[in-house]
């Protein structure tokens, strides 16, 4: 088996067994991107250099035993909206174009803690808003399952690296839906942590009341593995959780007898493809199979979730992306009169339409005279949203429901019509909107061969269970083993 | 219409930077002063991704502020965000506190010609400061320096109580003073830590309505607050009694033509959008931690002043002049506890010392000898080491170049001649010189005697013991 097929844990029985070394595993990687990026297009910025050296030095250390560490010389990739010290940090975006950090993320921080090695930066949606990645200011990144279609968003360039196989794992971000619906999309393993599991200090915000980084991973002991780097309290986040460590791999037992499975049946109506449903019905057979009850339930308040986030998080938006003025960084428009237009015209073509777009709707509810009919509404629906998950946690353990309502969809075709892209998220935002943890995996293809997402939401800081519902669901399916990413043009 | 129909209507926005040694949400230090951009970092520059915690003695000053003028302290306050741009302001959003304020509902009282008055507090609320604009030292550039960028200040709005400059003045020399007492902030006017904004408006005497109202921003010293006011007050009248209206527009006060201009014009309008800040978490409060704050709230000017009263028989203006100022009500107090003379140190602190601070616009804070300084000033002169006009020179040095009293007269060789032998022989050389003097005094012309005390002090550059002089003069006239 090639090294870049292994997933890391994988990775790490090998390099135990002296099988293989770090330089191995960081040249089969800068090797495998120099053969897929020219297709999928996944990376703004590729640290090929920078990582063989530091693989080099890496593995000096380890054999010197002046490092230890289970993760030492894995190598990474990292969505390009966490700033990373003397690396560009553009979130995509011609804002950022040359924007470089002068420090980094607490994640990134805690990435460099491990020995772990950065791989590069990933493509995006700009500033993270979007659900195809097409809204990169850089390039398109495609599907490698098929290259026609999109690898969803807004952490698009992550899962499609991810499933390339030209990471082996990734870090994304999520505020809708950006890291579970592009795994959906790629086939791969996506997981959103509670709000506050990880610190998003030094994560270029898009709406901080929802905005989470998580990982992307080939299997779910891998995602458990990442979650245990990043997650954990840290006094520069407010909103960052003070609870005791926690080892995820430790709750995959592979046994769900006895689990309680909810399935709302407001996530399978009107708009949600036959195939996804079908395959997410032999999913939940599956489940009762290997000792689960399951059983369907109604979370109505869901079909408000939609109106609700796009207007918490475009109001955020429109206050967070304030400070790209052209002032102190990013872009500067070329030519200008007076204070006012160096404002404008930065702004004007500094940003994409969709940011663009999203900052006179989130300037628009916050306006005075309108503040009451849409923020404010919003805020009393998202405390409904939250009631009515906790009232469905007295019930269940886990809530099941599709990741996307569609499999990944074709390059261009929803790029004019921005309400059917944001319609995309519909499966996923509720769970930004209730804070809690949500995890997306394969549960099968569908007739083309695109692979669907199954999400599983879990109640506030109960990761360990979402995680065993779906690690055990894949010890079951062995998806992986049966399905690759064919590259299709 | 004259003037006396109408009535004046005040209120101000105070804000004063909180002397926290660190900024609001970073830990960059607030010293003041410092070169361009040196007290700055990734989260008060609003680098990408970086977020704001609140400094806990932020809530603390301004829970002291609350709890020292009387307001009541609300237990479940927040940060709100208030949206506009302007380069001196990096995150496009300052970070202030909107419709749940720390504090709220206090008064102080002020003394006026008509006796006590209450000023009642709105509100006071939590905020960073913006950084600081350099237009003039680089041709046509605009830099900004971001040193200020996140100092906290809390902003007191008071009700609109005020009907005169004058009471403008009092209640911002109040604030100032309890500011200093509960030592929240230095209250640097210079330095722009204590600075107000004005609201004035006036209208016809009996009228229920208030009249439209100006804001004049920024003012950072007494004297133009009051000079300002009657300014706007003057031309707010000549406007009605012109027929015209008076416009609600913001204006800027220039001290050098004594004016108010227009500061914005009004298609800018502002709509800060504000709304709560997510990335901060709701202030909560217990009871034990205000009851703890209340506790150690020290003596406020007022209560000093009735103890001065009765302890020091100060009198009424002499004690609100001395109190007024918690430097120089310290300085006060510890040149009493050094020399044991209230009533010398009463007169050096309200003649001399207020003097030279007046010609200097000095600030108490900036007094650069303490009171034990001035305490053995006085001590030198209650056992004769030196003449009162010989201490006058020592204070002056003391505020040129502050040390021991002891020491300088030493080194400027200022000890005073009191040495009998010495007197004597000025006496008799003095006598000699001035024949005419000495007829003028024999012949009942008492005032003779003082020209001849007068030229022994100048022969010893004032350094003769005066009593002495005039004693042995006495004796030797006879």
């Amino acid at each position: 088996m090639e090294i870049t097929e292994l997933t890391v844990h994988e990775l790490q029985d090998k390099l135990k067994s002296k099988e293989i070394s770090i330089t191995d595993i960081t040249k089969a990687y800068i090797e495998r991107i120099e053969q897929k990026e020219n297709d999928v297009q996944a990376f703004v910025t590729v640290l090929k250099d920078e990582a063989l050296e530091q693989a080099k030095d890496i593995q000096e250390k380890v054999e010197t035993g002046k490092i230890k560490g289970e993760f030492a010389g894995i190598p990474i990739g990292i969505k390009d909206n966490m700033c990373t010290k003397g690396i560009k940090t553009t979130c995509s975006s011609r804002m950022l174009e040359n924007f470089i950090s002068p420090y980094d993320a607490t994640v990134v921080e805690k990435i460099k803690n491990e020995n772990i090695i950065d791989l590069g930066k990933l493509n995006m949606d700009e500033f993270a808003m979007g659900g195809s990645t097409e809204y990169s200011y850089f390039k398109k990144t495609k599907n490698p399952w098929n290259l026609n279609k999109v690898p969803g968003g807004s952490s698009g360039g992550s899962a499609a690296a991810v499933a390339a196989n030209m990471v082996p794992w990734a870090l994304g971000s999520d505020t809708g839906g950006s890291i579970r619906q592009p795994s959906s999309f790629c086939g791969v393993v996506g997981l959103k942590p509670t709000y506050g599991l990880v610190s998003r200090y030094g994560l270029v915000a898009f709406a901080s009341s929802l905005d989470q980084i998580g990982p992307i991973t080939k299997d779910v002991q891998d995602a458990a593995m990442l979650l245990n780097i990043i997650a954990g309290h840290d006094e520069r986040d407010s909103t960052s959780a003070n609870r005791e460590k926690v080892d995820y791999t430790k709750a995959l037992t592979g046994n769900v007898k006895g689990l309680k499975i909810g399935v709302p049946k407001e996530f399978f109506g009107e708009g949600i493809n036959e195939e996804v449903k079908a395959s997410l019905q032999k999913a939940i057979e599956k489940y009762k199979e290997l000792g689960a009850q399951v059983e369907e339930f109604s979370l109505d308040i869901a079909k408000y979730a939609l109106a609700t986030y796009y207007i918490i998080a475009c109001a955020e938006a429109s206050s967070n992306l304030g400070r790209f003025d052209g002032i102190r960084y990013g872009y500067r428009t070329p030519e200008y009169k007076d204070l006012k237009d160096l404002y404008r015209k930065s702004r004007s073509e500094g940003f994409g339409p969709e940011v663009k777009r999203r900052i006179i709707l989130g300037t628009y509810v916050l306006s005075s005279g309108y503040y009451d009919a849409y923020y404010k509404k919003a805020q009393k629906v998202r405390t409904l949203v939250m009631n009515e998950f906790n009232k469905g946690f007295e019930k269940y353990d886990v809530i099941l429901t599709p990741t996307s309502p569609t499999v990944a969809f074709d390059l261009g075709s929803k790029t004019n019509a921005p309400l059917e892209m944001y319609l995309a998220d519909i499966c996923t935002v509720s769970v930004n909107i209730a804070g809690l943890p949500g995890i997306s995996i394969p549960s099968g293809v569908d007739s083309e061969g695109m692979p669907i997402g199954m999400q599983l939401i879990g109640n506030r800081f109960c990761e360990e269970t979402i995680l065993n519902a779906a690690y055990t669901y894949q010890q079951a399916t062995k998806f992986r083993e049966n399905h690759k990413p064919e590259f299709k043009k | 219409m004259s003037r006396e129909d109408y009535e004046v209507v005040i209120g101000l926005e105070i804000h004063a930077e909180l002397a926290t040694k660190t900024k609001i949400f970073c830990s960059c230090p607030t010293k003041f002063g410092g070169s361009p951009n040196t007290q700055t970092c990734p989260i008060c520059m609003a680098m990408p991704g970086t977020l704001p915690v609140l400094n806990e003695k932020v809530v603390e000053y301004a829970v002291k502020a609350g709890l020292a003028t009387n307001c009541t302290i609300s237990k479940d306050s927040k940060n709100d965000r208030k949206n506009y741009f302007y380069p001196d302001l990096p995150k496009a959003y300052q970070i202030s506190q909107y419709d749940k304020p720390l504090c709220e509902h206090g008064y102080v009282e002020i003394d006026t010609e008509h006796g006590k008055k209450k000023i009642r507090l709105l509100r006071i609320h939590i905020e960073e400061d913006a950084g600081k604009l350099n237009h003039d030292e680089f041709a046509g550039d605009s830099l900004v320096d971001l040193n200020r960028a996140g100092v906290p200040l809390i902003e007191m709005v008071s009700e609109p109580d005020i009907s005169s400059a004058e009471e403008a003045e009092a209640y911002m020399r109040k604030i100032k003073s309890i500011l200093e007492y509960i030592e929240v902030s230095d209250c640097k006017m210079q330095e722009g830590s204590l600075r107000a904004d004005v609201n004035v408006s006036v209208k016809k005497k009996g009228d229920t309505k208030l009249g439209t109202r100006t804001e004049m921003k920024n003012m950072n010293s007494f004297k133009s607050i009051e000079r300002a006011i009657k300014y706007e007050v003057d031309r707010q009248i000549d406007v009605i009694e012109d027929g015209g209206k008076v416009e609600q527009e913001t204006l800027r006060w220039d001290d050098v033509s004594g004016k108010t201009f227009p500061m914005r014009d009004k298609e800018d309008a502002q709509d800060y959008r504000y709304f709560p800040d997510p990335d901060l978490v709701a202030i909560r409060l217990s009871d034990e931690y205000v009851e703890n704050i209340r506790k150690s709230l020290p003596e406020l000017p007022e209560s000093r002043k009735e103890r001065y009263l009765k302890d020091y028989k100060l009198s009424e203006k002499d004690a609100r002049l001395i109190t007024s100022s918690k430097y120089l009500s310290d300085l006060f107090e510890k040149a009493i506890e050094v020399c044991n003379n209230p009533k010398a140190v009463n007169n050096w602190i309200i003649s001399d010392i207020s003097r030279i601070l007046n010609e200097t616009e000095m600030d108490p804070i900036e007094i650069p000898f303490d009171g034990n300084q001035l305490g053995k000033l006085i001590i030198l002169i209650d056992k004769g080491t030196i003449s009162t006009s010989i201490a006058k020179k020592v204070l002056e040095e003391l505020f040129e170049n502050p040390r021991d009293p002891e020491e300088i007269i030493k080194e400027k060789g200022w000890i005073q001649i009191s040495d009998e032998g010495a007197i004597k022989e000025i006496v008799q050389k003095v006598l000699s010189e001035n024949p005419k003097s000495v007829a003028d005094y024999k012949a009942g012309k008492d005032k003779a005697l003082g020209y001849l005390v007068g030229q022994a002090m100048k022969q010893t550059k004032g350094k003769a013991n005066p009593q002495m002089l005039n004693q042995m003069f006495k004796e030797e006239l006879k």
